[in-house]
């Protein structure tokens, strides 16, 4: 039986699959999808040792999310029972990363809940729009390709680990950092002065706390970089003399 | 096994929590001024922090290695072309396992 509203959904979904941001977003995650199914096979080598053929695969089928699942796997290997606390540390930055994606939503709760699963690390900094507005389609359109080949990536890792070398060995490991400094100095939402010291001091902060810090809180603590903003925001109170956009 | 189990529901549940809890609470809203301000500076905050935590982040602390050497050669051909987002990440894995190889 279809429920009342089903008809609704499936046209918002077919207008979203249409949509030229979209598009966008599927041609520039296409790369990026690539580098993570080499990823995923690291992950698939790393894990199944540890949680089984079927978990490993399963976990990157509902987890999905990279470094979380690579915390967990770690800490499962070494015996540790903090899992929990390490992939709720590992995942805290969508908290902050969800904040700022929240305004640029409409529709209710459930519609935005569901958005928000479509985060990941690059296709939200790449969905990032001057003035900190978010392009959500094209967020999603550059995740899609990626969980497929998450998926796929860590199978092929649990199936064939023995005929794949070890990533790091290729310097896949490099890619990542390589790719989010491409979209740190081309991105749209990292044009003007601030940005630039926010990314310094976003930097800064993380590479103070790497050697001691647990991993998941640099990149959180680096958040507090963004609020160099304020200073920015009490300087243009309504009744200033200001004019035209933020500089 | 059974763990094993309740660790995967429990990391899809967390995942699952953490990604919705941001749209959820603010969804639609408009923010205000400094709100805004802040926001608008959290994608180069981070993107900044990702940079460093995956060069010279490792399992136990700082773990430094031929990764910095890659991902100075991508800042590198960043520089002098942005667009050339591409070359810069081939360039990033062929310099670091040149340099694993080496060292």
């Amino acid at each position: 039986m279809r429920r009342p509203g089903q008809g609704r959904q499936n046209r918002r979904m077919r207008s979203l699959l249409a949509h030229p941001s979209y598009h966008a977003g599927v041609r520039a995650g296409v790369p990026v999808a690539v580098a993570g199914f080499v990823l995923g096979i690291s992950f698939g080598v790393l894990s199944e040792p540890v949680v089984g053929p079927v978990a490993a695969i399963v976990m990157s089928a509902i987890v999905f999310a990279g470094s979380a699942q690579f915390g967990a796997v770690a800490v499962l290997a070494a015996g540790g029972d903090v899992v929990a606390a390490v992939a709720v540390l590992l995942n805290a930055r969508y908290v902050p990363m969800g904040i700022a994606l929240a305004p640029s939503l409409s529709g209710g709760p459930l519609r935005r809940a569901l958005i928000g699963q479509g985060m990941v690390d690059f296709s939200w900094a790449a969905a990032a729009r001057e003035g900190g507005s978010f392009d959500w389609r094209f967020m999603l359109g550059a995740t899609t390709p990626a969980y497929p080949s998450w998926v796929g990536g860590t199978a092929i890792g649990v199936l064939a680990g023995d005929l794949v070398g070890d990533p790091e060995t290729l310097g896949l490991d490099a890619i990542f950092p390589a790719f989010f400094l491409a979209l740190l100095l081309s991105g749209e939402a990292s044009a003007g002065r601030r940005a630039v010291v926010a990314a310094l001091l976003g930097g800064a902060i993380a590479l103070a706390l790497v050697p001691w810090a647990p991993p998941g809180v640099p990149v959180i603590a680096a958040c507090v970089a963004a609020l160099i903003g304020l200073d920015h925001a009490a300087r243009r109170r309504p009744g200033a003399l200001s004019g035209g956009k933020a500089g | 096994m059974s763990d094993v189990w309740i660790t995967v529901g429990l990391l899809a549940l967390t995942s699952l929590a953490i990604r919705a809890s941001g749209p959820i609470a603010l969804g639609g809203r408009e923010l205000g001024r400094s709100a805004s301000a802040v926001i608008e500076l959290l994608a180069p905050a981070l993107l900044a922090a990702l940079i460093v935590v995956q060069t010279v982040g490792g399992p136990d602390g700082l773990d430094v290695d031929a990764r910095i050497a890659g991902v100075a050669a991508a800042a590198g051909v960043l520089t002098w072309r942005r667009s050339a987002m591409l070359a810069a990440i081939a360039l990033a894995a062929l310099v670091t396992t040149s340099v694993r190889a080496l060292t």
